[in-house]
């Protein structure tokens, strides 16, 4: 492919990107909830819109998908997205209680009268652990694959509750670029662990097996 | 001997087999309190069978007294294009309660739940119903609801959290079926 022809094509993914984390926000800072909300509400409110976009491209600086920057790099945006997901769901849920501690803490305790809180507090749990696992990394002393098998899960875990907890929320997002997100989201942090941990090992090990099995040395000798 | 007594006692079956999501810890404490209260009357022959087997009392549903604030100020209106109603009667005969208070919050287009303006009271007409016009209730942590009260103390509190179908919807609609305290 020549240059201004990829040049093109990445151009392109960064702006569908941003189209669709920027989009659906956008929206919401439209809807006519907010004209009747106090300022710690809409702050709370959007913190949490903001979070959900932010995994959708959590996934694939991680994997290194995203054209037009080098890995190292995406991995450290891949951090500073981390550091951003954190410090939005504190926002959220501050702001949550600024508005209505009673509500709040009902949905922290799990006896809230919506299902969406239970939802939103194991994907909070899922989080507060994940930033855990980063800090306490070296001091765990765990195996880079074993770290790397819980950092999946737990971030599965993220975005399917993430992604429950806002389909079932009747608030400021607009109800289709709701799902165009949350689907967004779903496909993305699927297809990156399908890809990462169970297509590229499969094929790593068939041509390890290639070069390095029984059969090698005589495949060599044919060639 | 104890789990015998439950089960041949109607009120205490009914509330094992009602199923909506309910914890209050003030309600908690009050239907621990009755069902213990009953399982010792029962024996000893004080509840009558007809009593029992009536009209069963409303439960205060969960998150039901959030932002409350005790004591509403009776009003005519909160404002206008959106109506609570409902109706209040008494446990076991199920005969309407006139004059009982019932207190009314909900997010709407004037505020939250905690802005004063949202909060009010009504009495039940002669038939036990009640009504009240206020703003448009709009979505509040995730869902359209409105919250109402009895806690004036004749009757045990109830506090509820009707949930609208719909956004959009310019009423909702309630019952209270108060036991006396």
């Amino acid at each position: 492919m020549p240059n201004s022809a990829r040049r093109t094509v990445a151009v392109s993914i960064w702006a569908v990107l941003a189209t669709m984390m920027i989009g659906p926000v956008l929206i919401a800072g439209a809807s006519p909830y907010l004209a009747y909300r106090n300022t710690a509400y809409i702050v709370g409110g959007f913190a949490g819109i903001i979070s959900l976009s932010l995994l959708l491209i959590q996934p694939l600086l991680a994997a290194g998908y995203l054209p037009g920057a080098r890995a190292v790099t995406e991995r450290k945006w891949h951090r500073w997205v981390g550091t951003a997901i954190v410090a939005c769901v504190g926002l959220h849920i501050g702001g949550l209680f600024i508005t209505s501690p009673p509500d709040t803490l009902d949905a922290l305790l799990l006896v809230s009268p919506t299902t969406f809180s239970v939802y939103g507090v194991v994907a909070m749990w899922g989080i507060v652990l994940t930033a855990a696992l980063v800090i306490l990394r070296h001091r765990l002393g765990l195996r880079y694959a074993t770290w790397r098998l819980v950092h999946n899960g737990l971030a599965a875990i993220v975005v399917a509750a993430t992604v429950t907890h806002a389909l079932q929320i009747e608030g400021a997002m607009e109800t289709v670029s709701k799902w165009g997100l949350c689907l967004a989201v779903a496909a993305a942090t699927g297809a990156t662990l399908i890809d990462l941990r169970l297509i590229r090992p499969l094929f790593a090990r068939r041509s390890d097996w290639r070069n390095h099995g029984p059969d090698a040395d005589k495949q060599k000798a044919g060639e | 001997m104890e789990g015998d007594l439950e089960d041949n006692n109607p009120i205490a079956k009914g509330e094992a087999d009602m199923k909506s999501p309910f914890y209050n810890r003030r309600s908690f404490l009050v239907s621990a309190g009755l069902a213990t209260a009953v399982t010792a009357l029962e024996p000893v022959g004080l509840l009558s069978p007809a009593k029992a087997s009536g009209l069963a009392p409303t439960r205060s549903m969960r998150g039901g007294s959030n932002n409350y604030r005790p004591n509403a100020p009776m009003v005519e209106r909160l404002g206008s294009g959106f109506w609570v109603s409902g109706r209040v009667r008494r446990a076991g005969d199920g005969a309407p309660l006139e004059g009982v208070r019932i207190q009314i919050w909900a997010a709407t287009s004037l505020g939250g739940e905690r802005e004063p303006r949202n909060h009010g009271s009504v009495l039940t007409a002669a038939d036990g119903s009640f009504r009240l016009e206020m703003e448009q209730i709009v979505p509040n942590f995730g869902q359209p609801h409105a919250h109402l009260a009895y806690d004036d103390g004749a009757y045990e509190t109830v506090f509820l959290r009707p949930v609208m179908p719909s956004a959009s919807d310019t009423s909702v609609s309630t019952e209270f079926v108060l036991a006396p305290a």
